[in-house]
């Protein structure tokens, strides 16, 4: 008998005492908890968003779909970035005000030149405000799970109101689970030691999130 | 502290009574407990429906336990339609000789690793040493316990016992001895500490070819896998190389996408005390050229099919290793994790080891002792395991043997050693409580010799009181006493 077969017939005999029940799983038992906490307009959702982001220190910044290249120009200035790593898809007209050197997310590059690289600019897929989450899953715009993991400093745009929903049930909703998602809730942190948070271990130390509103 | 593994540990009680004793343990228990439980209430404060969720937990996970032949199999089809393998292990020596197939099919020697309990509950590291393959822990608390040549003392946060000048300690000591060397004046201050840390583990991070991981939920309908942390150690070996083999227990299943909206509400609460860990990866099989090219699941068994057989004990199986538990333990925060021997500490460890090991080696049976039964564990618990329930259930186990399932096998086990005089004490009790007579003359005769009681029972009874202070017996039995001052009426009419 293979180890597979094995451990099943050992499942069998051990829940043979458990009378089979062939009610679909929609309706095996009550889900009475909430699907978001509160009621809150659009714009009091972008504030929690940017409320909690802050408060597990991811830097976060507001501007108009007009001021966007700006912005990102002046966070990459600020960092003093040389290079800033590009998903293949992020509109060209988000970087149009910087002249730092543009590395295209390639599948190409190894690990080691991607951490030569010092910064990051994505688009994101959701954003959760109770909990102050950013998701991305990996769409052209967001590129591929490593651009946002290797360089130090990272810029997320997050498209408000619409990209962004009250809650995980909510966030969960709106996500394909067949894309590999990463869900991102403040820089790379660590308790480890004595419980004392601290940021950065592994995963980019600069977290900076771009609220950007309207046309 | 010795060595890396918890074969041939004492019993709890003995440890216990060595842990208790020191005092830098103790304090750096009392400190992070503490801090973490004062933490946890505010976060679970923040959701009004904690109580739903905690419900919804415990259903969900109850129902999977019940069809878990149903889960696994759906499981594997999604997986493999997603371009993963599925592999099957009865026990830890199975999964322990796949993965070294599947790192040797590799042609590397190294891996690295993100913190995983069953690959510590299977000695995952040591067969791959003893097969010439170095496996790198890349979480920073596994890191420092790995370089400490010691065991993790807590699910969580593994070195919870060391505070930050053993760290700086171990680091400035080992660090050079498997890669890049601590920096030259290296402080104590974490974030210095944790940024040696980071220069160290980047190099192996970036050259690795192999990545080992566990995970925290398996969703059966879609063949998503998802891992829950904090540094980003857990993306580093997730997605930059080009095998992944992620070791999981059969149990870790979630039947639908939408399951995961409770457990990623009350597992960052109960664990860490945030709203959301920083980094959450969830997968399904492989993507092109984003992440690992080959994706294995290693489903184990190990015990867990024996678990599931006891009606009483399969609760413990809906654990989805928060802590939680740990953390608001009165035992655990004074005896500390290596007093359990097991990887699994604390009040979920006492009744987990046991029955996933067998209630046979001393450590064992000594588990389900390991607990005042406060029930502080079973009310913090995000998926309502009644701890005190299983750890009493067990005890009888221990005393009285009976029937139980072995490797698939219903068997019979005998009374634990050591227990004997136990049952005979309770056999004399019994036999004194109908003789009102005998009862008397005992109490009597015992008020008299009080003087010359012994602090511990001599013979058999001395297991019994080797952890226990005897109760002083006083100098008046109580029959007598209510004899002297009401005359043997009753008043209270």
């Amino acid at each position: 008998m293979s180890s597979r077969d094995l451990i099943l017939a050992r499942v069998r005999r051990a829940i043979a005492d458990v009378p089979r029940d062939d009610t679909p799983y929609e309706q095996a038992f009550e889900r009475g908890y909430l699907r978001e906490h509160g009621s809150r307009d659009a714009g009091r959702t972008v504030d929690l968003l940017a409320e909690n982001l802050a408060d597990y220190r991811a830097l976060v910044h507001r501007c108009t779909a007009g001021e966007l290249a700006a912005t990102i120009a002046r966070l990459l200035a600020e960092r003093g970035s040389a290079s800033v790593a590009v998903p293949t898809g992020l509109p060209p007209e988000w970087l149009a005000a910087t002249d730092v050197t543009q590395v295209p997310d390639s599948a190409a590059d190894t690990p080691a030149e991607l951490d030569r690289v010092d910064s990051v600019v994505t688009a994101c897929a959701v954003a959760v405000a109770e909990t102050g989450t950013i998701v991305l899953d990996g769409s052209p715009d967001q590129g591929r799970r490593r651009i946002t993991l290797v360089p130090d400093h990272h810029i997320c745009v997050v498209r408000v109101p619409d990209q962004v929903v009250s809650s995980v049930p909510r966030g969960l909703e709106r996500l394909d689970p067949l894309r590999p998602l990463t869900w991102i809730s403040g820089p790379s942190a660590t308790s480890d030691i004595e419980l004392d948070r601290v940021e950065g271990v592994h995963g980019p130390r600069t977290l900076e999130v771009v609220l950007v509103s309207g046309e | 502290m010795s060595g890396g593994t918890y074969l041939g540990m004492p019993a709890f009680p003995k440890a216990a009574h060595e842990a208790v004793r020191d005092t830098t343990l103790r304090g750096n228990l009392r400190h992070a407990t503490h801090t973490i439980r004062a933490k946890r209430a505010t976060a679970v404060a923040e959701l009004s429906d904690w109580a739903e969720l905690r419900e919804a937990g415990k259903q969900i996970k109850d129902h999977t336990l019940r069809n878990l032949d149903t889960y696994l199999v759906q499981l594997e089809e999604s997986v493999t339609a997603a371009g993963g393998t599925v592999h099957w292990a009865v026990d830890a020596d199975e999964a322990n000789r796949i993965v070294t197939r599947l790192v040797k099919a590799t042609g590397e020697s190294e891996v690295v690793k993100v913190k995983s309990m069953a690959t510590q509950e299977i000695g995952l590291n040591e067969a791959l040493e003893a097969e010439g393959i170095d496996a790198y822990e890349t979480d920073l608390a596994e890191l420092i316990v790995q370089l400490g040549k010691d065991r993790p003392s807590h699910i969580l946060v593994p070195a919870i016992h060391r505070n930050r000048g053993e760290i700086r300690d171990i680091f400035a000591r080992e660090m050079g001895e498997w890669g890049r060397p601590a920096p030259e004046g290296l402080t104590d201050t974490p974030a210095e500490l944790a940024d040696a840390a980071r220069l160290h583990l980047r190099e192996k991070f970036l050259r690795a070819k192999v990545g080992v991981s566990g995970a925290n939920f398996m969703v059966a309908e879609t063949g998503t896998l998802v891992v829950v942390e904090s540094e980003g150690n857990g993306r580093m070996c997730l997605t930059l190389p080009e095998t992944l083999i992620s070791v999981v227990g059969i149990e870790k299943i979630v039947p639908t996408w939408q399951d995961l909206e409770v457990f990623l509400q009350t597992l960052p609460r109960s664990s860490t005390a945030e709203r959301m860990n920083p980094y959450t990866s969830t997968w399904t099989g492989t993507t092109d050229e984003d992440g690992p090219r080959d994706f294995h699941l290693v489903l184990i068994d190990n015990g867990r099919t024996d678990t599931l057989a006891d009606e009483v004990g399969r609760q413990a199986l809906r654990c989805i290793r928060c802590s939680a538990c740990l953390n608001v333990c009165p035992v655990y925060e004074r005896a500390g994790g290596h007093a359990y021997g097991s990887v699994y500490p604390g009040p979920i460890g006492a009744i987990l080891s046991p029955q996933l090991r067998g209630t046979g080696s001393e450590i064992d049976a000594s588990l389900p002792y390991a607990s005042s039964l406060c029930g502080a564990c079973y009310d913090v618990c995000p998926v309502a395991i009644d701890i005190p329930e299983v750890l009493v259930h067990l005890r009888e186990r221990v005393v009285q043997g009976g029937p139980v399932t072995r490797e698939g096998a219903r068997v019979v086990v005998k009374p634990a050693k050591g227990h004997a005089a136990e049952r005979a004490a309770m056999r004399a009790a019994r036999w004194a409580f109908s003789h009102p007579g005998a009862l008397r003359t005992g109490q009597r005769l015992a008020s008299r010799t009080r003087r010359f009681h012994p602090r511990t029972l001599p013979g058999p009874g001395r297991a019994w009181s080797e952890t226990r202070s005897l109760p002083v017996v006083p100098a008046e039995p109580f029959r007598d006493w209510w004899q002297r001052t009401h005359g043997g009426k009753d008043t209270a009419k």
